[in-house]
């Protein structure tokens, strides 16, 4: 009896550390393919003799991405966007989740329907665009001609992460803030003083789903903004992908090293920066997921 | 409340007459100046009323205003016409596309069906995947070998679905006179699984292949960050209740049977009614990055379907009456799952 319940258990670990072992490598297999065709010569890339290291090492690929002002351009545009969107976004989801978080709120319930009504029920692809032509319309008309400015502004909004904010401010204790309003804290001291830093971590997890979701942001970026020299790195990786994938441009392809390397390149260095930090915020991503079972 | 007639008068025996009752006098005298009531506090607690603007007022603009656009579907499309001076056109849009008997009906019926087989494919294959996940996290036991399969298997989430497409797009691509087809195609070819010439021809441009491919990189995307929440349902569940078993004489698999499932079962619920509630709300960009015209028989959802006919065609007002039916039915499957996720188990998910 004892002896056979051990052999379950062994086969059991086995069978979960070998299958984990294969998903993990399955999850990371192609950012490694792509980083080696990246630094792979031009016929190991184009005879798919590149399997897990790379052969034939150059750099040259990456060396045309650094020379492109192109990429410069779009690589600060985006973290343009990503800065300014993630603290416009905080700064009033911040402030709206507040003043939700409070009972003494008059139609507190009609505030979180009109919130969560967007979580529901969205226009669509169309009557948002028009919705955004009018908007950069008034934009242009009162001077501000970026179209980043519009994708800063104007998207990105997520009824989600306000619900989340505010119901980490429902946690933090009402003696707390009474005692601020004793002494004599405005409603603005009250919630800088008291109620920020008593939620930092719900607020560095939003910050992080609201930031990732700006540098990962493609399509409206791409339907916005006209002048070329303002796409976000995303619309930019996109574009010299249907680019390089053209038949004609890869047929009067003369360079030492493949087309494709050059898109595997661009992929590399717009993974680079999100695996720097992300050692630093891995935990706060599992955090905010956990706070996702909403309570009410 | 129903109110009677005691209620505003009251009988005074010892004159004999009625008099008024001054507590409903209150009462009424709130009522009526309920208003004055409300501007009284708002003043009176403006700061906070303050805080609320600036989120109101970008959710009005452009999260209700498109709203409000979607009137065009009932109206004659004119670019040049604000939507309220346009002709009302009635159901014509819907109906055209519900029962149009034309080709751009067909069109329509296909995009409806393939939202919901995408999502139902999704269902089916990739909402197990993270809760096996879960349950391996759970059996290796050290601690460090059990953060790196979590990291790696958490890190394709972070990348965004431009990057993902495009990996994926170059994992399966076409061969030509200049380069082979993609490193997947030919593994895939080694194991017998597909001819050279399909392999050739690329994956992304045969119609046959498109809901795998959407259905795996689904899996790589989303698989471990989804293990997320399974993983914490089971990590709370009492040492003591595996020792119980134990003790009872349960292998690893009875073990699992009845302590572990039945303790990640509630999750396992409000995650698949989550889930169904989500059925016709797919994300457009990762099929717009993938799709081509070649693979449209399986690949066009409803929102690909407007996209095409309203932002790069002219056909708006189609476009926009035939996402804003998915969208009306999917709310009401999102209201409908949450109404019973609340009943099945006091947990509201919004």
């Amino acid at each position: 009896m004892k002896r056979k319940l051990e052999t379950t258990e062994l086969i059991f670990k086995i069978v979960s550390y070998t299958l984990l072992t294969m998903f993990a490598i399955g999850c990371l297999y192609p950012f490694l393919y792509a980083i080696s065709s990246s630094l792979s010569g031009r016929k190991a890339v184009e005879y798919a003799q590149v399997v897990l290291f790379p052969k034939d090492v150059q750099f040259e690929a990456f060396g045309q991405m650094f020379t492109s002002n192109m990429f410069w351009n779009a690589y600060s545009n985006t973290l343009f966007i990503t800065f300014y969107g993630t603290i416009w976004a905080l700064g009033y989801s911040i402030l709206g989740a507040y003043a939700l978080s409070k009972k003494r709120l008059l139609f507190r319930k009609t505030f979180n329907f009109f919130l969560v009504f967007t979580m529901w029920f969205s226009a669509g692809i169309v009557p948002q665009y028009l919705n955004y032509l009018n908007t950069k319309d008034v934009f242009n008309a009162i001077g501000i001609m970026d179209d980043k400015w519009l994708v800063i502004i104007a998207m990105g909004m997520a009824a989600m992460n306000i619900i989340l904010l505010r119901n980490a401010f429902e946690g933090v204790p009402s003696e707390i803030e009474e005692a601020a309003i004793v002494d004599g804290a405005t409603e603005f001291q009250v919630l800088s003083k008291v109620y920020i830093p008593m939620s930092k971590s719900t607020i560095a997890t939003v910050a992080l789903f609201f930031g990732i979701s700006r540098w990962n942001g493609y399509f409206w970026a791409r339907q916005m903004i006209s002048n070329s020299n303002e796409h976000p790195l995303m619309v930019f990786i996109r574009l010299t992908l249907e680019e390089y994938t053209d038949p004609e441009v890869m047929s009067g392809w003369n360079k030492a090293y493949a087309s494709d390397s050059v898109i595997y390149a661009l992929i590399v260095c717009s993974i680079v920066p999100i695996l720097v930090i992300y050692p630093f915020i891995q935990k706060y991503f599992a955090k905010g997921t956990n706070v996702g079972g909403v309570k009410e | 409340m129903k109110l009677d007639a005691s209620d505003y008068l009251i009988y005074d025996a010892e004159t004999r007459t009625y008099r008024e009752n001054p507590e409903q006098k209150v009462r009424d005298d709130v009522e009526k100046h309920y208003w004055l009531h409300v501007g009284r506090t708002i003043v009176k607690d403006w700061r906070l009323y303050i805080m609320l603007v600036p989120m109101l007022v970008v959710f009005l603009l452009w999260r209700y205003m498109p709203m409000y656009e979607l009137l065009g579907c009932f109206k004659v499309y004119d670019q040049v016409l604000p939507v309220s001076e346009q002709l009302f056109s009635g159901f014509s849009y819907f109906k055209r596309l519900i029962a149009g008997g034309d080709a751009l009906s067909a069109e329509f019926w296909r995009a409806l069906r393939n939202t919901f087989l995408l999502s139902f494919y999704g269902l089916c294959f990739g909402f197990p995947v993270p809760i096996i996940l879960a349950l391996f996290f759970n059996e290796v036991r050290s601690n460090i070998a059990r953060s790196v399969f979590q990291v790696l298997t958490y890190l394709p989430k972070f990348m965004s679905t431009v990057v993902m497409t495009s990996l994926v797009t170059m994992l399966v691509k076409q061969g030509s006179l200049t380069s082979s087809y993609g490193i997947v195609s030919q593994l895939l070819e080694k194991l017998g699984l597909i001819s050279a010439e399909l392999a050739n021809g690329g994956l992304l441009n045969d119609p046959r292949f498109f809901r795998g491919i959407y259905q795996l990189s689904g899996i790589w995307e989303e698989a471990g960050y989804g293990s997320i929440v399974y993983f914490a349902a089971i990590i709370a569940i009492s040492p003591t209740s595996y020792e119980a078993a134990q003790i009872d004489g349960a292998g690893k698999m009875s073990q699992m049977k009845y302590v572990v499932l039945p303790c990640i079962l509630s999750t396992i619920v409000i995650m698949l009614i989550t889930k169904i509630g989500s059925l016709l709300s797919i994300g457009y960009e990762k099929v717009l990055l993938l799709y081509n015209p070649n693979t449209y028989v399986t690949a066009d959802v409803v929102s690909t379907f407007a996209q095409r006919y309203g932002l790069e065609g002219a056909a708006k007002g189609i476009a926009t009456a035939a996402e804003m039916l998915n969208n009306v039915i999917g709310m009401l499957l999102v209201i409908g799952a949450n109404t019973i996720a609340r009943k099945a188990s006091d947990v509201s998910l919004y």
